[in-house]
């Protein structure tokens, strides 16, 4: 009871709080709609849009969670590489610093020009670019210190490089890969939002946002905005159950 | 050619390859390990003990000389060779029990699931882990480990054992209890055991012959027979005859780390004079 109360009740009651300060803000301040929304404006919004809401989260999402898994299995691949090649690690290393260095709503009109019309491509394409990075290097970090003596365990029984990878180098990497993954989730999300944002094709709820902009409606704005954090709080501990569930292991008991 | 030996190395010398150059570690090493019996490799710390269990399970191979095991020369790790490491590293996200059937899932013992269960559990009951099987081994102390990596070293009832200071960081009981086990393991499935260890009781507590091992880079300086016949109690280390055995053992120890120049061989003698004394030598 007590346990269930501090991880939903304890983050509830402290997200009505800021919802209150902000609406005493604006209130206090006579801020108007065009300057700052107020939350008790959104519900409205909300309201008025549902449909539209839905339908664009749901293209917002299964973008960035297809993003995501390009940058999973690309990450993991390069990672693996650079875990187990010196050569590639020393290679390729300053490669994906420089790539990942370039900001990526620089990339957006090329990636737009260059496979024009297909949204939903493009956007997770964006999606994956930004996100691989952290997945790359934690795993071939994970796999790379991995320590020898882990190894000489299985070695020491004439186990084959296969079954080293599979049995000992894999889990060992889990909390590593899981801790980048918290990282790529949300950089996956940032992805999809800058290309609907930036080229705006009438898809997810960066669209959304853009039309709000464009009709000055700022409480819809607004109402986007808080859409995007919900998604994006979704996502995030999704991440964070499955990795519950596959490197619970690594978590420390407390005391 | 070949060895009658179960355990035979040959003029064996290694160096690893530091980025200081090399850094010989054996020298011209020379061990017979009959089938079946116990020997304790005793030297001082950093004399190459470790390097010398990593030769014999294949994990390496030397730079010169030969290591034969079971009639045949070693090139790779055989899954008849059992082996704790001196750091008992375990598996985090497996639990005590998952760890100790590891080898199981690599090597064919011919024991079904069921049979290989019950055995893991027997070699836990036996090192006084019973009612940790499911534990994480963050949850274990490190003597905990150590026990649980004794008993995967064992679980596909190896015909070589190696251990590497496997008793070293339990408590005096514990350790003379687990010396006791391990002598009733020999009694019910006999395997050829070469230990490493710092403990000259233990080593003539248990062992058939004690090697003692000079200073770096090693080789066989002293080779001891323990011939205390019948099963043995604790009470055999307090015989004049053990204890003789200990002083002896103790002072080759001092002739290998260089305190004494005493009865060392005069081989040994020169070779240590004829290089600049290393700090590690000292420790
Ligand atoms: N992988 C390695 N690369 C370079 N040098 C090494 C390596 N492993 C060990 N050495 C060196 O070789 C020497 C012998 O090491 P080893 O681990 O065999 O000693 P040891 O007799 O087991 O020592 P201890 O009793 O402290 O366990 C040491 O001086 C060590 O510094
Ligand atoms: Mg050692």
């Amino acid at each position: 009871m007590t346990n269930i109360f501090r991880k939903v009740g304890v983050p509830l009651i402290f997200i009505g709080a800021v919802l209150v300060l902000w609406e005493w803000a604006v209130w206090f301040n006579g801020l108007p709609d065009y300057r700052m929304a107020s939350p008790s404006d959104l519900l409205p919004k909300f309201w008025q849009f549902r449909w539209l809401f839905l339908e664009r989260s749901w293209e917002t999402l299964w973008r960035t969670v297809a993003g995501l898994g390009l940058a999973i299995v690309v990450g993991t691949l390069l990672g693996m590489i650079m875990g187990f090649s010196r050569t590639a690690r020393d290679g390729l290393y300053p490669l994906l610093v420089g790539f990942n260095a370039i900001p990526k709503a620089t990339v957006v009109p090329i990636v737009a020009l260059i496979f024009v019309g297909q949204h939903d491509f493009n956007t997770i394409l964006l999606a994956f670019m930004i996100s691989f990075f952290p997945i790359a290097v934690s795993v071939s970090i994970g796999l790379s210190t991995l320590e020898p003596e882990y190894r000489d365990i299985l070695r020491s029984l004439g186990a084959s490089k296969f079954t080293i990878f599979w049995k000992i180098a894999l889990p060992k990497t889990l909390p590593e890969f899981f801790g980048a993954l918290k990282v790529a989730v949300t950089l996956a999300f940032i992805g999809t939002n800058l290309m609907e944002i930036v080229s705006p094709h009438g898809r997810g709820l960066g669209d959304l946002f853009d039309s709000g902009r464009i009709s000055a409606d700022y409480p819809l704005m607004f109402a986007v905005l808080f859409a995007l954090a919900a998604l994006g709080i979704v996502l995030f501990y999704i991440v964070v159950a499955l990795e519950r569930v596959f490197a619970g292991w690594a978590e420390r008991g407390q005391g | 050619m070949s060895s009658d030996f179960q355990i035979e190395l040959r003029e064996v010398t290694h160096a690893y390859r530091t980025d200081s150059g090399p850094l010989p570690v054996l020298d011209n090493l020379s061990l017979k390990l009959p089938k079946d019996t116990f020997t304790a490799v005793v030297g001082p710390s950093g004399c190459g003990k470790s390097t010398l269990t990593r030769l014999v399970s294949g994990l390496m191979k030397p730079d010169e000389g030969q290591v034969w095991l079971a009639s045949k020369l070693v090139t790779s790790p055989r899954p008849t060779v059992g082996m704790a490491f001196q750091n008992p590293v375990l598996l985090e996200w497996r639990t005590i029990l998952q760890n100790v059937m590891l080898p199981l899932e690599i090597v064919k013992s011919g024991m079904s699931k069921a049979e290989g269960l019950e055995r893991a559990h027997a070699l836990l009951d036996l090192v006084g882990l019973t009612g940790f099987e499911d534990k994480r081994p963050s949850e274990l102390s490190g003597g905990m480990r150590q026990r649980a990596s004794l008993c995967r070293s064992l679980i596909h009832k190896p015909e070589v054992l190696i251990l590497d200071e496997p008793f070293g960081a339990l408590d005096a009981f514990t350790r003379e209890d687990l010396w006791c086990t391990m002598h009733d393991l020999r009694a019910i499935e006999p395997f050829t055991c070469l230990l490493i260890t710092h403990d000259l009781r233990e080593s003539v507590f248990l062992a058939d012959q004690v090697v003692v091992l000079s200073g770096r880079p090693a080789h066989a300086q002293y080779v001891l027979n323990v011939d205390i016949p019948g099963k043995r109690t604790l009470d055999d280390l307090y015989t004049p005859k053990a204890v003789a055995m200990l002083a002896d053992l103790r002072h080759q120890i001092q002739v290998a780390q260089g305190r004494t120049d005493g009865a060392a061989t005069p081989a040994a003698h020169a070779q240590r004079g004829a290089k600049a004394p290393t700090p590690e030598a000292q420790s």
